[in-house]
């Protein structure tokens, strides 16, 4: 939108948003609705407290760690699906239903398997992510163009070099844009995983603050979490337009 | 006439499924010189430049090169793709080292054999660019000198010039020409254009439409000598160009 | 052969059970029941009315949620994608809540509205809205501008334009945020059921895990997530259906 000829950034009206909230908040309409300065001050105070570094700590290593599997599992299955037919056909009906199950249903089952902690939100976090990256690597490695795939093995080239140097960087657009909406997913599935299994991380913050009303403290926690995740999906997007140049470039 | 055959096909037939691309095709092709492949859309061009090349299986007969079977691609051929098969994330002079980089040449050797190559297709100054940074004429040039890098005494090249502008492919056509007569390399090469394929060739070779062999084999040779500029204005070449149309009219509809 | 597919997916689904089978029989773990039991389990649950009492329970927020979000939702999206000023305002918050870990907000929701129906049918909606909203507005935003304009040069009104030309055009995109809308609604009830007060399926699988009667879990779950499943394809089949010929899936998320 422009103003006075002036083209206002992206996003900028989140600043109006965050007037008005704060306005809001200090005619006090609602207990539930404090005032954004007064969430900024409580987060200034809970967050060098251990229990917010760890619930901190804890978050980030299940979503690192569900997301490290979802993508080291996911990018070669799509790679293989998208190179082998047999493959492709036997998986592929598997993964279009969990792409779309709603795999919130599994984490009973999780926690009966795999117990009330840590294992478990890691798991649900990686279900999340991986079905996507192994849909996008997939259909990047169909669309490679196969004289680029000819061209490799007209001068020769080992199956390894052909992986390495053709079908990944070929599918690379796609991969990170599965990988991206993957991430997305998993902060998702991270804090789903949480909030069912509360007694690890973010889950136990909010069970506690909760309990105690401690309107506050749940804000600060909510607006840390959900900067987190559009700044996460920023970052990926930045790398995803790196490679633009070439994805939109092939035949 | 004993002449030596840089490439020989022999009884070759190719079916893809129920299709018959080719059949029992035979042709052969003189060292150091060059040999263009002309006949109607879908007629198995492409096909039999890829048996050649290794990269697809002769449903039977064989192809040798240099008195070797071909079963695979090898050190001896190298291709030039119609559409280039530039890798879209690498620099001018890594695309025209990649064929060496296959082979497990070190780097320091491998880009300034690249950078000969590239300096003699004339692209000086543009090593670092990106294929996306340059125009079809110059990704082709890097094609061609990732092709000619490798060194190898076979170059296939499946309508090379089809995706440059009538301009670039004229200067194209020179240059090759010029190829021809320095290097003692043999082409094999798949055009679309009448002019072109008299323009350029020691030899033709018309195909019929699928499933194709050969119907007929001509060989220029009074104007072989002339200067670039004079070659289309030589009656024997307006006589080539004319014939070649009337035999390959009948299949054009 | 012609029934290939077919009888791969039937393969995939005979490994995949049969997986399950041998690794319940295996005895991995005593929370995890064969197939063939779990398959008992769902039948009882069919056969004795539990499971229809449930589903009952279990899609009555979701239907209200999703049929609120879908209204207020495709409004919205409109609204966005025809004003500037409104896109400038709005779009940002549904931007953040697509990506945002919205569940994090439930604990909120019940200490607003309760443990009811009302924080249930929430959760569904803030689930299944952020979709909905933006594909609507970028399928407005996308309406080719040259048959908008030929609209308006058969003085066409701006209603007309809107109902004309705007919704026809973007119906094929809408419908699709509407089926990613619906498979986020799914989440939410499950989760809504799930954390806030078992009722329904949730009911079925917080009591049977709670009297470690397993085999009724997993029942309970496969049949969510098959009811999920398939009505999801029903919808991308109908989307197929109606909407021919214009398939430019959005890859929205
Ligand atoms: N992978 C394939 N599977 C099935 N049929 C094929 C395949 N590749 C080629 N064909 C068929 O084989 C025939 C020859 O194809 P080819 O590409 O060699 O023709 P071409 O002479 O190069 O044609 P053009 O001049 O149009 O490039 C065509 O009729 C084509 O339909
Ligand atoms: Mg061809």
């Amino acid at each position: 939108m422009k103003l006075f000829g002036y083209r206002l950034p992206a996003m900028s009206s989140l600043i109006l948003w965050g007037l008005l909230w704060e306005v809001f908040g200090r005619l006090e309409v609602t207990y539930f609705i404090p005032s954004l300065s007064a969430i900024f001050d409580t987060f200034l105070e809970i967050a060098p407290t251990k229990v917010f570094i760890k619930a901190v700590s804890e978050t980030a290593y299940a979503f690192l760690a569900g997301t490290f599997y979802a993508v080291v599992i996911g990018v070669p299955t799509g790679i293989l699906m998208g190179k082998n037919r047999i493959i492709d056909e036997l998986l592929l009906p598997w993964v279009n239903m969990f792409l779309s199950a709603p795999l919130t249903a599994l984490v009973p089952v999780l926690m009966v398997l795999f117990g009330f902690g840590m294992k478990s939100i890691i798991i649900i976090t990686t279900l999340f992510a991986i079905w996507i990256i192994i849909l996008n690597t997939r259909a990047g490695v169909m669309q490679i163009n196969r004289s680029l795939v000819d061209m490799a093995r007209s001068f020769g080239a080992k199956p390894i070099d052909a992986f390495f140097k053709i079908y990944f960087w070929a599918a690379l657009p796609e991969i990170l844009g599965g990988v991206r909406i993957g991430f997305i997913r998993a902060v998702k599935g991270v804090i789903i995983g949480q909030l069912l299994i509360s007694i690890v991380g973010f889950g136990a913050l909010f069970e506690l603050y909760s309990s105690n009303f401690l309107m506050k403290h749940f804000w600060a926690v909510i607006i840390v979490l959900f900067a987190m995740a559009f700044t996460i999906s920023e970052i990926l997007a930045f790398f995803e337009r790196k490679v633009a140049y070439y994805a939109s470039k092939r035949g | 006439m004993s002449k030596d055959n840089a490439v020989t096909v022999k009884n070759v037939y190719k079916n893809y499924g129920e299709t018959e691309a080719l059949s029992d095709m035979s042709l052969d092709f003189p060292r150091g010189e060059l040999t263009s492949l002309l006949g109607p859309s879908g007629c198995g061009k492409t096909t039999l430049l890829k048996i050649i090349a290794g990269l697809l299986p002769a449903t039977s007969g064989e192809v040798i090169v240099n008195g070797q079977i071909v079963k695979e691609p090898g050190p001896d051929r190298a291709f030039v793709f119609q559409d280039f098969a530039l890798l879209p994330w690498a620099s001018v002079i890594r695309n025209v080292a990649f064929g060496l980089e296959l082979r497990g040449v070190v780097k320091s050797e491998r880009e300034s054999i690249a950078q000969k190559y590239i300096g003699d297709v004339g692209l000086k100054g543009f090593e670092n660019s990106f294929p996306h940074e340059l125009s079809g004429g110059m990704r082709q040039r890097v094609g061609l000198a990732r092709a000619l890098s490798v060194d190898a005494q076979v170059l296939l090249m499946d309508e090379p010039f089809s995706a440059v502008d009538e301009q670039t492919r004229r200067k194209f056509q020179e240059d090759l020409l010029n190829l021809v007569k320095n290097e003692n390399k043999t082409f094999i090469f798949v055009t679309h254009s009448i002019e072109e394929a008299v323009y350029v060739s020691d030899q033709i070779a018309l195909l019929l439409p699928r499933p194709s062999r050969v119907s007929e084999i001509i060989r220029p040779t009074s104007f072989k000598n002339k200067d670039v500029d004079s070659i289309r204005r030589d009656s024997e070449y307006l006589d080539i160009v004319d014939r070649i149309w009337k035999s390959l009219r009948t299949y054009v509809k | 052969m012609k029934h290939r597919p077919l009888f791969l997916k039937i393969i995939s689904a005979v490994i995949l059970f049969g997986a399950w089978e041998i690794g319940g029989r295996s005895g991995v773990s005593f929370a995890f029941p064969p197939f063939s039991e779990s398959m008992v389990a769902f039948w009882s649950l069919i056969i004795e009315g539990t499971m229809f009492k449930a589903y009952a329970e279990t899609l009555k927020p979701l239907v209200v949620g999703i049929i609120i979000s879908g209204l207020l939702g495709i409004t919205l999206g409109i609204w966005i994608g025809l004003s500037d000023k409104f896109d400038w305002f709005i779009s940002p918050i549904f931007i953040v809540m697509q990506a945002a870990p919205l569940a994090a907000l439930i604990p909120l929701l019940i200490m607003a509205y309760g443990i009811g129906l009302t924080s249930k049918v929430f959760v569904v909606c803030i689930m299944a809205m952020p979709v909905i909203v933006l594909n609507t507005s970028a399928a407005v935003k996308n309406t080719p501008t040259n048959i908008k304009e030929m609209a308006k040069a058969f003085q066409g009104k701006d209603i007309d334009v809107i109902f004309k030309i705007i919704l026809p055009a973007s119906s094929p995109i809408i419908f699709a945020g509407l089926r990613l809308g619906v498979s986020a609604g799914f989440i939410g009830a499950i989760l809504a059921e799930l954390k806030i007060t078992p009722t329904g399926v949730g009911d079925i699988i917080s009591y049977s895990r709670s009297i470690a009667d397993y085999p009724s879990m997993y029942a309970a779950i496969f049949s969510i997530i098959l009811l999920a499943v398939l009505f999801l394809n029903i919808l991308e089949k109908m989307e197929n259906f109606l909407f021919k010929g214009n398939n430019q899936g959005y890859v929205s998320e």
